[in-house]
């Protein structure tokens, strides 16, 4: 039963934070409350509009913290040197599904700096290995909005069309894309082009190979080419039969212009894994450098891993007034040594236990 | 296998009569029992009947691959699911309708009956409106006549319980019909069986 005294995400986290540290990620510790201010700026940044705000004892409007990112970046110093962190911390947000406050255990990291192509393939090889730590039966989804914005770009639809093509493409709705270019008269011909960007799903070099004919000149085939480069170097990864394209993994173009990211686990309902390459939200803070990192929600594994327990303890140990103080401590104690876990009650109640020992009217 | 969670009622045995034309039948569910879950391993399907505003909570959450939902619902409740295919049955519209004559000239607050909350505050804010929602929970064509609204957002089919009520549909807010929707994490582990099951079902709507 001792062995069993940490919980299967307690695990993880261990494990993670190991993982993370052989690749040169240092630990960062943040405080629990935030200014209030530096979210309210960054609003779409927050998965959603609501944050726990309370007044300090001199006034000043406090957050309970609903991300890790924004304080991590406004923390890093713009000094031209590439800045590597992980951390596991709670969050506090509003669920998805119940619209309540929730507290999410995230586990995370990020990448600060002069972001090349390495960067970028250390961080999804370590976003992999992350799933990988989880279970085995995982996969990664990629995808890159910066050439999904190029071309969009080509086919200058107008911004009304491409927030709600966005919108489509994030729910694979092809049917939606169709009834989107009759309102906004896009061509047949782009009308394909789009639906193949919906549709298209599975192994990289298969995507590729289905939207290269679109992506043949301007900004589309440079930000083709070098996705293209990414996907080659990825196939040689351990990670390469689990790493998929998925245009449907959006995320706020507002903070994200480059790559994007959605991990999952066969049977959690759920994506529990989702980063980016942020530039954007970078420039946006006044920092004039790169950044890219990813975050676990480690609260979606509660119960993924537990066998339901059958007994709540080793050995029930009752006694009543009858009972040798000593000779109960001289019991408990020689059971706990052998490994038992023991609970010492007057009545049986409720208790699921193994074994029964029962020292009630003085028996021995 | 994949799990399949139907609407109760005409639109989900409609629905289910689809699946089974494109080879996911499943005899048992046509018996006439009590029973709530269905299974056909041969096929490799599990059907299973809930309350139609209930499917997407059932995809949402996963306890169902896919599932088959009015578009209204996903309007209303805005589920992370994927959208897979537009089944062209269970066709009507959400609408605004008020008594015959009604006009509004937008001097004042307008009072909005509905059960569909979200799709008509996300309607009249887009137009700047303000309005004062009123959440009924059923006989919607009721709260105009009575004074409780000057006008409700509704599901319209034919027109004819309005009709009935001296009411009329004054605006079309978007169409509705049934739609074909996925857990995001069961389309990745499954994704050639959905994918499959989706291109033989719209092949046989056209």
């Amino acid at each position: 039963m001792s062995e069993n005294i940490l919980k299967e995400e307690e695990r993880i986290v261990a494990k993670l934070r190991l993982l993370y540290r052989k690749y040169g990620y240092q630990p960062y510790k943040m405080s629990k409350f935030e200014e209030y201010d530096l979210y309210v700026e960054n609003k779409e940044f927050l998965v959603g509009d609501g944050v726990i705000t309370f007044n300090d004892t001199d006034g000043k409007l406090l957050a309970l913290k609903p991300d890790v990112t924004l304080s991590i970046i406004r923390n890093s110093v713009d000094d031209g040197e590439k800045r590597k962190v992980y951390y596991d911390e709670n969050v506090y947000r509003i669920s998805g599904k119940t619209k309540q406050f929730k507290e999410i255990m995230q586990v995370g990291l990020e990448c600060i700096g002069d972001i090349g192509i390495y960067e970028v393939y250390e961080t999804l090889c370590l976003a992999a290995a992350s799933l990988a730590v989880i279970s085995e039966n995982y996969v990664l989804d990629i995808s890159h909005l910066g050439l999904l914005s190029a071309i969009l770009a080509d086919m200058k639809c107008g911004e009304g069309f491409e927030r709600a093509f966005m919108n489509c493409l994030a729910a694979k709705n092809a049917h939606g894309i169709c009834s989107l270019c009759e309102e906004y008269n896009v061509s047949e011909e782009n009308k394909d082009k789009l639906l193949v960007l919906v549709k298209a799903y599975g192994a990289p070099e298969k995507v590729l190979a289905q939207i290269a004919p679109f992506c043949k000149s301007g900004k589309a085939k440079e930000k083709y080419k070098r996705i293209q480069t990414l996907c080659k170097l990825l196939a040689l990864s351990p990670y390469a039969d689990k790493i998929r394209l998925d245009f449907s993994v959006v995320n706020d173009m507002t903070y994200y212009d480059n790559i994007v990211f959605k991990g999952f686990i066969d049977g959690i309902a759920e994506g529990v894994l989702s980063g980016g390459r942020y530039d954007k939200l970078i420039a946006k803070m006044g920092r004039n450098s790169g950044a890219i990192g990813f975050a676990v929600n480690l609260d979606l594994l509660e119960g993924f891993h537990s066998k339901p327990q059958v007994q709540d303890v080793d050995v029930l140990v009752l006694y009543d007034d009858k009972t040798s103080p000593l000779q109960l401590i001289r019991a408990v104690n020689s059971l706990v040594k052998k490994g038992n876990s023991v609970n010492v009650q007057k009545t049986e109640g409720n208790i699921r236990y193994g074994k029964l020992v029962d020292m009630t009217g003085g028996k021995a | 296998m994949i799990n399949i969670a139907l609407p109760k009622g005409r639109l989900g045995e409609k629905v289910y009569n689809l699946f089974a034309t494109a080879g996911y039948e499943c005899p048992s569910i046509l018996e006439n029992s009590r029973k709530l879950i269905f299974e056909n391993t041969e096929k490799g399907v599990r059907y299973f009947w809930v309350k139609p505003s209930d499917v997407s909570i059932y995809v949402e959450r996963g306890a169902a691959d896919i599932g088959v939902c009015g578009k209204d619902i996903l309007e209303e409740y805005a589920p992370d699911v994927y959208e897979l295919l537009d089944m062209k049955t269970g066709v009507c519209r959400m609408a605004v309708a008020a008594r015959k004559g009604f006009y509004d000239d937008g001097r004042k607050t307008l009072k909005v009956a509905t059960k569909f909350v979200n799709a008509a505050k996300r309607h009249y804010a887009a137009k700047s409106r303000d309005i004062d929602i009123i959440h009924l929970n059923g006989s919607i064509e009721i709260a105009p006549i009575l004074g409780l609204s000057d006008v409700i957002v509704d599901i319209v089919e034919t027109g004819t319980t309005l009709k009935e009520n001296d009411l009329e549909v004054i605006e079309t807010i978007f169409p509705i019909s049934a739609r074909l929707i996925a857990n995001k994490a069961s389309f990745k582990f499954k994704t050639e069986e959905i994918e499959d099951l989706t291109e033989k079902v719209k092949n046989l709507i056209g």
